[in-house]
């Protein structure tokens, strides 16, 4: 179907090209050159100086901020993946085509709903005097400071990405080819070995992106972090929201943005590598 | 086989892969489910045991001016955003689906990645970028950084549909005399409309939720969301559950408009 170029192809074809190229591309790449400009009597100059650069990486709050975040997002990834998995399991390979069909509807609904109301509402059931509290209270526990810890922000995690997560090892799943894991219980394959054996190889591709989708959703997330962790430990997303909107430090909100960036691209590559290892047959 | 089957089928532990898909969704829905009680209950800090029946919350909402043109952006945006983003994604899907070109890889992924980059940083770049070229601070700076997060959706949705559509139908109409043009009116978007309103309510739907961008660019034209976050920094109250709620019905309108659409009821979609 190749076509010299007509203008009837480019009406279609340039309108989303330019728009992304000037409201996409043009900013992230405008980010970079003011991470090298200046800010003078609360002004900005252009300019090429390195000091935003030297500034932030000499700064231990900005490293342990990295880590913090790195830490955070990895931990949240594995944890939503490891919770998300046996659902999508059940999901794939025991519920009916028409279960199947409202599994899935009801998992796309928390995309529809805000999840500032979400991390609200986790406050309500997470506080001192929160739903959860009340109900140990009845056992006769507590009450616990559940709230501003980093199992709250775990929980905003999730909160986050479990429905993505499920849905992507669902996809995943469903893919599988029936066969192998008839094949191994033929062979009097144990069933957790089928599971590791045979089910998560043959889905590692989408379990992979799964976990890689939960990981730059929370390791760019400041609301739980803030909400439901407290502000405490400071995480990179926390540090560029404080730099733009209290400090007008905007080349400095910038470096921090690049270094997320960057963070972000090496674990996409390093994911799809993990992914697609031993696969290129 | 049958036996094998036995094997395979054990009870208790199909029971309790049934009850673990429960809790999941228990977890992904107790929040929904609780903000949607909450804003009917009286108490300013919400817990449990219940107190009484309230609409005070809702009355609370209604009679602040701010959050009703909080509304009216919002709603505006929405609209303007999902009707730019689907014009802009059924353009790409088309290309993707016609042509074949040099840097289609690179138009791909112009044309889908914006989604995975973290709000935070769009929303950073937007400021800068936007401020930079005298557009922020005013509602057109939210509509232009939505529908960069938006448009990609439209595509896909769009792009599904048109792999649903026979290749031969658009030569067989060229073939007949019809030009591209009159066969793009004629046959491509009669066969793609019911994809091309999902997209419209579906590129809304984000719109309406979408805060932390619209907070970075928005400058005193807050939308809806972003009022919500400020609720979170200062007074917490459930004025934000029945706000969600609100919200929630809304996007739930579209978004069911918009499965019902997609998933084939229209008159178009009868040949599979």
């Amino acid at each position: 179907m190749r076509r010299p170029v007509s203008l009837y192809g480019l009406t279609f074809s340039l309108p989303l090209l330019i728009w992304q190229l000037l409201f996409f591309v043009f900013p992230l790449v405008f980010l970079v050159a003011l991470s090298f400009w200046t800010v003078r009597n609360f002004r900005l100059e252009a300019g090429f100086d390195t000091v935003n650069w030297v500034t932030m990486f000499g700064r231990p709050v900005f490293w342990q901020a990295y880590g913090t975040t790195l830490a955070m997002a990895a931990a949240a990834a594995a944890l939503t993946s490891a919770l998300a998995f046996p659902c999508a399991y059940a999901i794939a390979f025991k519920l009916s085509p028409k279960a199947q069909r409202w599994a899935v509807f009801l998992m796309v609904i928390p995309f529809f709903t805000s999840y500032l109301v979400r991390v609200y509402s986790w406050q309500v059931f997470l506080s001192d005097a929160g739903i959860i509290n009340v109900m140990l209270g009845w056992l006769g526990l507590g009450p616990f400071g559940l709230l501003n810890t980093i199992g709250a922000t775990m929980v905003g995690y999730m909160t986050l990405s479990f429905p993505l997560v499920v849905l992507l090892q669902l996809f995943s799943l469903v893919f599988i080819d029936r066969t192998l894991i008839e094949a191994a219980h033929n062979m009097r394959c144990g069933r957790l070995r089928t599971v590791f054996a045979v089910v998560i190889p043959s889905a590692r591709v989408g379990l992979v992106i799964a976990a890689l989708f939960s990981f730059i959703l929370c390791f760019g997330d400041f609301v739980s972090p803030i909400y439901l962790g407290g502000g405490d430990p400071t995480t990179l997303s926390i540090l560029i929201t404080d730099t733009t909107k209290s400090g007008q430090q905007w080349p400095r909100a910038a470096v921090i943005a690049l270094t997320m960036i960057a963070t972000l691209m090496v674990a996409a590559f390093l994911a799809v590598r993990f992914a697609y290892k031993g696969r290129t047959k | 086989m049958n036996e094998q089957n036995e094997l395979n089928r054990n009870p208790l532990i199909e029971a309790g892969l049934k009850l673990y898909v429960i809790l999941a969704y228990l977890f992904v829905f107790a929040p929904i489910l609780a903000s949607f009680v909450f804003s009917f209950n009286s108490d300013r800090f919400p817990s449990i045991p219940l107190g009484h029946f309230s609409t005070e919350w809702y009355r609370a909402v209604a009679s602040d001016p701010l959050v009703w043109e909080g509304l009216r952006n919002t709603l505006g945006i929405g609209l303007a955003v999902g009707v730019l983003s689907t014009v802009l994604g059924f353009g790409a899907a088309y290309t993707d689906y016609r042509y074949k070109f040099l840097g289609k890889q690179v138009y791909l992924a112009l044309a889908l990645l914006p989604p995975t980059i973290p709000v935070v940083i769009m929303g950073l770049a937007m400021l800068a970028y936007l401020s930079r070229i005298d557009l922020s601070g005013n509602a057109l700076s939210v509509i232009i950084a939505h529908v960069v997060i938006c448009a990609p959706f439209a595509m896909a949705v769009i792009r599904l549909r048109l792999s649903q559509m026979d290749p031969s139908l658009e030569s067989a109409a060229w073939n007949l005399g019809a030009s591209e043009w009159a066969t793009m009116r004629h046959v491509i978007i009669p066969f793609t409309r019911p994809a091309i309103l999902g997209a419209l309510f579906i590129t809304m739907a984000v719109s309406f939720d979408e805060f932390a961008i619209a907070w970075f660019v928005s400058g005193l034209n807050e939308t809806l969301p972003v009022k919500v976050l400020g609720f979170l920094q200062g007074q917490v109250s459930p004025r934000i559950n029945a706000i969600g709620t609100f919200v929630f019905v809304t996007s739930m309108t579209l978004v069911i408009l918009a499965q019902l659409l997609l998933s084939g009821r229209g008159p178009a979609t009868d040949k599979e």
